[in-house]
């Protein structure tokens, strides 16, 4: 009995309470590729830089706060920055959508070229976070840093094995329900809300019904800068913020979006928390559990790991490739919102 | 008329910078700019015919490099017969297994149609056997191989055949991917090819970087053999010493000015073949369906073209190219070094030039690779002397003056951004616009 | 002078003029039916007088009031509602989110609006959370011309509204259609089934070649010995 509470706790430390929280992040970045998809109709290659970019100014916020000597004490201060970087953030969102994409949406112009003109943005946006914060890794995480302690853990139930909670997991989880929860409020009970779930169902009919879409489109820039930074920011804080991750970060945001279906903002969400538990059960080394489970004869020698840690991307390539071989519209079968 | 003219002109000024640099810097330089443009050109070809001919976007030319580049490892360096003996039998059974779980998998999924949704069932299991079964072989091979004098080799070579054949190698690799890739989305919307692209690109960094048996990963492969000769022993030749002497220049800068040229020759070659059967293809009536099918798909499928067909091979044809391009580049840098492949370099400086040079026009795209290669390099040193002379009213001391001239670096990526958006918006044609029919 | 009149109409796509002078009218509290053969210009005329087409000559009023500079979402603030032929409703949202659209341009009364619509339509009432997409045709062309009666129409447009359906489902349909014109709103419909909709016509325009032919009320249309073998089938 203590065996199987020794595995479990296991399972909770190194899958779930991790899972959850990366899943919290897959499917805040997610939701804003969607949300840019069912709109503008296209996907946003640099959604990933956008993401960094909300983590730069949030990190620059949170420098800024502290010198003026402004701390949450428990929490990190990082929280209180992101949404004076969120402002910054969508007014990014907006200039990049004045200067550039507003010109190709009048000229209705197709798929293809929008991924050129997504690739330009990218390459301003990953050029002018190098040039404002450098290239290194930041770390700006403050307070305390766990909620609970694995040594307390231990303690308490008298187990073998310990269960640590950071704040900053905590932190994503809570922030991540709050802001998924605002998102669907929004759209399926305001007025303005409604009328982008038509624009992005029928343009001609919401033009027809006297929708404006530069409205529109402008509310969901304030929408994708929210979730872009607040992604960004958590990702940061929980892990370390290296610029040069997010580039591969939209690998898994865009398979999450994919998975729940293009477009459909329930879809994006689920299927951010199923990639990021797959990469994690993919990736998880069973040894330990075994031992705890199986009786001592078999325990088994090597590390009993699927796959290594170094290829967590190919799992979500793996499900990728599935989804699109069985079925190409995802989960929630998406196009609109 | 006018095309020509601006055709002629545009590759004129080409030269003129690059003799520039020679005069300026030095021809050194010049030469090793001019090697790389030659290979951006290529792979700017391969692009084009993905993107021009066909408007199919890929987002992972950086994995198609690398492949070219693994190919010249495997092809040309000496085999270590030590890791051979230890682990060669077990790396090579898994390759056996791995190729019988895949004929065999692909074999249940055709043989059980009849089962509809059930059929994912039979092939996962088999998969899933199989790559245990691989894991289990060819693990302890892979640690022992691994384990063999990590700092030196800890990896098993390569087949010491002439570096040539590699490019030849790399092209095929490159060829195959594409095929599996482009089998499972270029039915589907243009997005997922994009996504599943970046993918693909990310996994085969992934597996240079760890697999250390295949290339020694992060640990980097050092002094690949060369097709040309080595400056050392040029300099040792009586026939080298007496050119020299008759051309009036230090032995030492001559041997490595020869080298180049030896190079350049080389790439030249290629370059000049590839443009070739560009054009052969791009005025064939193969050619023109692409374009129709670009310009309008529906209309194209209504006529009973076979799209799919059409866009595989024109997927595979590209890819090829950049794999032939990746192993040349591997082999002017004489090494191989997996992390100083980024996505940005490799993917989407790429679509800059086919897009600034002309996308749809194979000498757009070549005088786009010429132009955005130089301007990449040169963006630098030209940078830090616009800097230096535009801030120095700051004085020497300015903190906004130092952090400039230390990110002066990364200011090159956002001008490809601000070039590529400038472009797209007021010139979408490119330099060289594309040929009408 | 009529409450909605499109006068003289000349215009068309690309420089070629597929109006050719034609002339449509309608009345509060009346139906007028636009029939032709294939290609006539029906249609056009229709989008013309809701704006969806520059007219190069020709004027559009409603109550003596010049339309000509106004887009579609003014003219519906004017009093004009529009059903399109297809893809008119939103299929993602609910049966009453699609009514919530079609009053997006008026802040006031909605909850009002959507149970006169409802009183009209009965089964939008049962249907009102399912998302339109999954309703039958002829629900669906209900959805669709409930929402443009959430601005409170003056005149209501509508084009083909019975392509697709089944014949009984369009009996029911031209039967409501009566029923909203009796409460005072001028009904102006483009139709393929020519012979059912003159049957319920005030009104009947037989356009070709973007040109009025044959102008008259629905009755002495069909009685008309010309207009039926060549537009009615004899």
């Amino acid at each position: 009995m203590i065996d199987f509470l020794n595995a479990l706790t296991l399972l909770a430390n190194y899958i779930i309470v991790p899972g959850l929280a990366y899943g919290s992040q897959l499917a805040l970045g997610a939701l804003g590729v969607t949300m840019v998809y069912a709109v503008l109709r296209f996907s946003n290659f640099a959604h990933g830089e956008l993401m960094s970019f909300g983590a730069m100014c949030t990190i620059l916020c949170t420098w800024a706060l502290q010198s003026f000597g402004i701390s949450l004490t428990i929490l990190p201060t990082a929280l209180l920055a992101i949404p004076a970087a969120a402002l910054i953030t969508v007014l990014y969102c907006i200039i990049i959508n004045y200067f550039v994409y507003e010109h190709y949406r009048e000229k209705k112009i197709d798929t293809n070229t929008y991924f050129i003109v997504s690739i330009g943005v990218l390459f301003f946006t990953a050029g002018l976070i190098r040039l404002v914060i450098g290239p290194k890794d930041q770390n700006f995480s403050d307070g305390v840093r766990f909620i609970l302690k694995a040594r307390d853990f231990k303690a308490m139930t008298g187990l073998n094995e310990g269960l640590a909670i950071k704040t900053t997991q905590g932190m994503t989880v809570v922030v991540t329900l709050i802001l998924v929860a605002f998102v669907f409020w929004f759209l399926n009970r305001t007025r303005t809300g409604k009328s982008m779930r038509a624009y992005s169902d029928n343009e001609d009919l919401a033009l027809l019904s006297g929708i404006n879409p530069k409205k529109v489109i402008l509310i969901t820039w304030i929408i994708t800068g929210i979730l872009a930074t607040v992604a960004g920011a958590l990702y940061g804080l929980d892990k370390i913020y290296k610029p040069f991750t997010f580039m591969y970060l939209v690998l898994p945001v865009f398979a999450s979006a994919i998975l729940g279906g293009v477009g459909n903002p329930v879809g994006a969400v689920v299927g951010g928390y199923i990639i990021a538990f797959s990469e994690l059960i993919f990736t998880f080394a069973y040894k330990k559990f075994l031992f705890y489970i199986l009786p001592e004869s078999f325990s088994p020698d090597g590390l009993v790991q699927l796959l290594s840690t170094d290829y967590k991307i190919a799992v979500s390539f793996l499900i990728l490739v599935i989804v699109l071989l069985i079925k190409p519209t995802g989960i929630f079968s998406g196009k609109t919102i | 008329m006018n095309l020509k003219f601006r055709k002629i002109s545009l590759f004129l000024l080409m030269t003129a910078m690059l003799l520039i640099v020679g005069f300026l810097q030095s021809w050194n330089v010049a030469l090793l700019i001019l090697n790389m443009c030659i290979i951006s050109a290529i792979m700017a070809l391969g692009v084009n015919l993905q993107w021009g001919f066909a408007g199919l976007f890929n987002a992972g030319i950086m994995g198609f490099i690398i492949v070219g580049g693994l190919a010249t490892v495997i092809i040309s360096m000496p085999p270590v017969q030590e890791t051979w003996s230890i682990g060669g039998m077990g790396i090579i059974w898994g390759l056996i297994l791995t190729i019988f779980t895949i004929v065999l998998s692909t074999l249940i999924w055709r043989k059980t149609k009849n089962l509809s949704r059930f059929r994912y069932l039979p092939t996962a299991i088999i998969i899933l056997i199989g790559y245990l079964g691989v894991r289990f072989i060819a693990g302890p091979a892979i640690d022992a191989i691994e384990g063999f004098e990590a700092a030196k080799t800890g990896y098993l070579g390569g087949f010491g055949l002439p570096i040539l054949i590699s490019w030849g190698v790399g092209g095929l690799l490159a060829a195959s991917i594409a095929w599996v890739i482009g089998k499972i989305t270029l039915d589907l919307k243009s997005d997922y090819l994009a996504i599943a692209t970046l993918g693909i690109s990310a996994i085969i960094l992934y597996i240079a970087k760890n697999e250390d048996w295949l290339a020694r990963g992060v640990k980097n492969v050092n002094s690949i053999p060369r097709p040309v000769p080595y400056e050392i022993n040029l300099q040792n030749e009586l026939w080298f010493q007496e050119l020299s002497t008759s051309l009036n220049m230090p032995l030492r800068e001559f041997s490595s000015i020869f080298v180049k040229l030896c190079y350049c020759g080389l790439f030249l070659t290629v370059l000049i073949a590839f443009l070739w059967l560009s054009q052969k293809a791009l005025f064939s009536p193969w050619g023109r369906m692409m374009r129709a099918i670009r310009d309008n798909e529906t209309s194209a499928r209504a006529m009973g073209k076979n799209v799919s067909k059409r866009h595989l091979q024109v997927f595979v044809l590209g890819s090829a190219m950049i794999g032939v391009a990746g192993a040349m580049m591997t082999t002017l840098d004489g090494q191989f070094t997996p992390n100083s492949y980024t996505p940005l370099r490799f993917t989407f400086v790429i679509y800059v030039m086919v897009i600034v040079g002309g996308s749809g026009n194979n000498l757009g795209a070549i005088l786009g690779g010429f132009l955005i290669w130089f301007f990449w390099v040169e963006s630098e040193p030209i940078g830090l002397w616009l800097i230096d002379n535009t801030t120095s009213i700051l004085g020497e001391e300015s903190l906004i003056r130092a952090h400039l001239m230390e990110s002066v670096a990364h200011m090159r990526y956002m001008t490809m951004g601000l070039i590529l958006l400038l472009v797209l918006r007021f010139a979408p044609k490119g330099l060289i616009p594309e040929e009408k029919l | 002078m009529p409450f909605l009149i499109g006068e003289n109409m000349i215009g068309g796509y690309g420089g070629q003029n597929i109006l050719n002078g034609c002339t449509i009218s309608v009345d509060k509290g009346e139906i007028a039916v636009v029939v032709g053969p294939n290609g006539a210009g029906k249609s056009t005329a229709m989008k013309a007088m809701f704006g969806m087409l520059n007219l190069s000559k020709g004027t559009v009023s409603i109550n003596g009031e010049n339309m000509e500079k106004l887009k579609p979402q003014q003219r519906v603030l004017k009093g004009m509602g529009f059903v399109p032929q297809n893809n008119n409703v939103f299929t993602s949202m609910t049966v009453e989110e699609n009514l919530e659209m079609g009053a997006f341009i008026r802040h006031d009364h909605i909850q009002e609006n959507i149970q006169q619509v409802y009183e009209l339509f009965s089964v939008l009432k049962e249907k009102r959370f399912q998302p339109a997409g999954e309703l039958s045709g002829g629900q669906r062309q209900q959805v669709a011309v409930g929402r443009a009666l959430m601005t409170k129409p003056e005149v209501l447009m509508l084009d083909e509204p019975t392509a697709g359906v089944s014949p009984m489902v369009m009996d029911e349909l031209f039967d409501k259609i009566i029923e909203i014109a009796e409460t005072g709103v001028a009904i102006l419909m483009v139709e393929q089934n020519a012979r059912q909709a003159l049957s319920i016509a005030n009104k009947g325009f037989v356009m070709v070649q973007g040109e009025n032919k044959y102008t008259d009320s629905g009755q002495k249309l069909l009685a008309n010995e010309e207009v039926r073998k060549a537009f009615l089938g004899g």
